[in-house]
């Protein structure tokens, strides 16, 4: 077949790339620029190859922080995921509950993350917030500023209150799809309430589960604004999370270098496992 | 024997399914026949137990089962989508219901070997429902309901989301698949075509009612009523009012002619009458043909058919005539009735001509 060129299609995508180019790829290019050099500002560069990133993965700082990270999101969704199927099981199909339900489930999705941090700072303080008065009054040593496992709970809780719904909405979109008749048909046939959920409502919500899990792993992955808002990161480094640690060192500590490779680091992670679940996820529907 | 007695299914203020009676016998094929939102479903659902009716009863063989959970009676029901489990291979699917009932290994697997080969499926039995297409997903389906040996087998408009091919080749092997001893097998469609296919005995539902029940083919020809010669016409039923006087019939249009010996008996006074798009014909045929000049509103031309849209007297007919015909719109042209195929209905649409008891 003859081969023709047409140049004027390159203006037909021009729009895209300039797009693309502005959006993504010339702030990337940027952060990998930095990561190889060393600067102290003024635009003077040294050159620094690698001793960045080879500095970075010898750093325990860096080591703890990434383990912070995955403790913490394997904790949200372990709590999230099924807390998030059980809630979607139980709202109304039907009815005026349907409507009340939505609402109540979508509006801790409409507030800002640094209010959410803010409510919570309050209601956990111990001299005059609600939670943290009442608890200790109960006897309760709560203090999430001074003790590292009270400022986790605390974190956690906040992120449970401000995500689980987005986990329920998905499943319930999920669950409301699955036509009548096949929980008729379970029922002629005498299965258990336990064998409608595996076989029938667990694999209807499998691909609206696969984007839940996807995007509260990444979103509490990037987890920043909870720690900042409540203890900055503390009590010590306690709940000094990678995106934490990226901030003190770039805008804290001016270290652009290292904290623009530490930025790749920690994109490639992010990229990393979200493959590694999507691909798992996926090939599990496939085989089953 | 499933009968109900005196069944009335409320939903809010609408009535679904309203002082319905009948009484189906082991081993026969019933067809519940009627337009859409008539109450079909909602009957099958009492039938299976998924509902409760707010009044009437429900008796299986001599006993009350009216408030007994569907899976403790023996049913086996399919429905228009196709409904499988969507994670388990066809083979699990179609042994679900006797692995749920407890039954051993060997029996499970005879069972579901037998039902795989009469549905056409054993090539497919490791595979998952999904992978499957429509025709085939219904056949695991219907398979699932065979292996069941349930004693009454209800199949919800099953055959409606297939294509035409397979819906042709399926309907005619259901009826002897499950014509096993004993079974009552109660099928739900909106196509009088097919009720006429399957044969057996046919109910016709209008507004939640059972306007009339008995041998398809009587009902088809001898409806009591309007309403279920309507129900059991696609086309529509023609009809036009007719007036007779002494010895002879006016229509509405001025056209007359004597009355025909099955008429005779009837009183003097105003009557619909109706006939199917097929008892109008092109050429003059019975006994005493009446003619009627007519105008052209619209024509459809099937492979081997043709549906002419007819305009008498502002009442609009159908006539099903066999070939390929081209009448132009607005055409005025000669069509042929045969008198004694007139079903003639009273002024309450009660059918004159043919009287017999609700439920045969």
């Amino acid at each position: 077949m003859e081969r023709t060129w047409n140049n004027r299609a390159w203006f037909l995508v021009l729009p895209v790339l300039l797009l693309v180019a502005f959006s993504a790829i010339i702030p990337l290019m940027t952060v990998v620029n930095y990561s190889v050099q060393d600067t102290f500002g003024n635009n003077v560069f040294f050159w620094a190859g690698l001793d960045w990133f080879q500095e970075l993965l010898h750093s325990p700082r860096f080591w703890q922080a990434l383990a912070r990270n995955l403790v913490f999101s394997g904790i949200i969704l372990a709590i999230e995921v099924p807390l998030g199927i059980l809630i979607a099981l139980n709202m109304p199909k039907a009815g005026w509950g349907v409507p009340v339900c939505l609402v109540l489930m979508a509006l801790p999705l409409l507030i800002p993350w640094n209010v959410v941090g803010m409510i919570w700072q309050v209601f956990g303080r111990v001299d005059i917030g609600l939670l943290g008065k009442t608890l200790s009054l109960l006897g309760v040593d709560y203090n999430y500023v001074q003790d590292p496992v009270d400022a986790w709970i605390t974190i956690i809780v906040m992120d449970v209150w401000h995500w689980t719904s987005l986990v329920v909405l998905l499943c319930y979109a999920g669950l409301v799809s699955i036509p009548d008749a096949y929980y008729q048909a379970a029922k002629i046939d005498g299965a258990s309430g336990w064998s409608v959920f595996r076989y029938i409502q667990l694999p209807k919500m499998h691909r609206v589960l696969l984007i839940a899990v996807l995007l509260r792993f990444m979103d509490s992955f990037m987890i920043y604004t909870e720690p900042f808002v409540i203890t900055g990161g503390g009590p010590g480094n306690e709940t000094t999370f990678l995106s934490i640690d990226l901030v003190k060192m770039a805008v804290g500590q001016f270290d652009l270098g290292p904290a623009a490779a530490m930025s790749l680091v920690y994109f490639l992670i992010v990229m990393l496992v979200s493959w590694v679940f999507y691909t798992v996820m996926t090939n599990y529907g496939q085989e089953s | 024997m499933l009968e109900l007695r005196n069944i009335t299914k409320l939903a809010g203020a609408e009535t679904h399914i309203s002082d319905v009676s009948l009484k189906l016998e082991r081993g026969t094929l019933n067809v519940l026949l009627g337009p859409t939102l008539s109450g079909k479903t909602s009957l099958m659902r009492l039938m299976a137990g998924l509902d409760k009716p707010n009044s009437g009863t429900l008796h299986f063989d001599g006993v009350d089962v009216t408030g007994v959970a569907p899976q403790k009676r023996d049913i086996a029901m399919v429905f228009q989508q196709f409904i499988n489990y969507p994670t388990m291979t066809v083979y699990e699917n179609i042994a679900s219901p006797m692995r749920v009932a407890g039954a051993d290994r060997k029996t499970i697997d005879d069972a579901v070997q037998r039902a795989a080969a009469l549905m056409k499926l054993t090539p497919y039995l490791q595979r998952m429902p999904l992978n499957l297409s429509g025709g085939q997903q219904q056949r695991c389906a219907l398979a699932r309901a065979i292996v069941k040996n349930a004693g009454l087998v209800l199949l919800d408009e099953p055959l409606a989301n297939l294509d035409y091919k397979l819906r042709e080749e399926l309907r005619a092997e259901l009826p002897r698949i499950f014509a096993e001893a004993g079974t009552i097998f109660v099928y739900a469609t909106t196509e009088p075509s097919e009720a006429l296919l399957l044969g057996g005995n046919t109910a016709t539902l209008s507004a939640g009612r059972v306007t009339q029940f008995g041998k398809t083919i009587d009902v088809f020809r001898k409806p009591n009523d309007l309403v279920t010669a309507r129900t059991f016409s696609d086309p529509p039923l023609n009809t036009i009012v007719m007036r007779k006087s002494g010895d002879s019939l006016a229509l509405d249009g001025g056209m007359s002619f004597p009355v025909p010996a099955h008429l005779g008996e009837i009183a003097d006074g105003i009557y619909t009458v109706g006939f199917q798009p097929h008892h109008l014909s092109l050429t003059p045929a019975g006994a005493a043909p009446v003619s009627i000049r007519a105008k052209v509103i619209a024509m459809e031309i099937t492979g081997s058919e043709s549906f002419v849209h007819l305009n008498y007297a502002d009442v609009r007919w159908v006539m099903l005539t066999p070939g390929i015909r081209k009448f132009e719109t607005d055409e005025t042209i000669e069509v042929f009735l045969d008198p004694q195929l007139l079903m003639v209905f009273d002024g309450q649409g009660r059918s004159v001509t043919n009287r017999q008891p609700l439920a045969a």
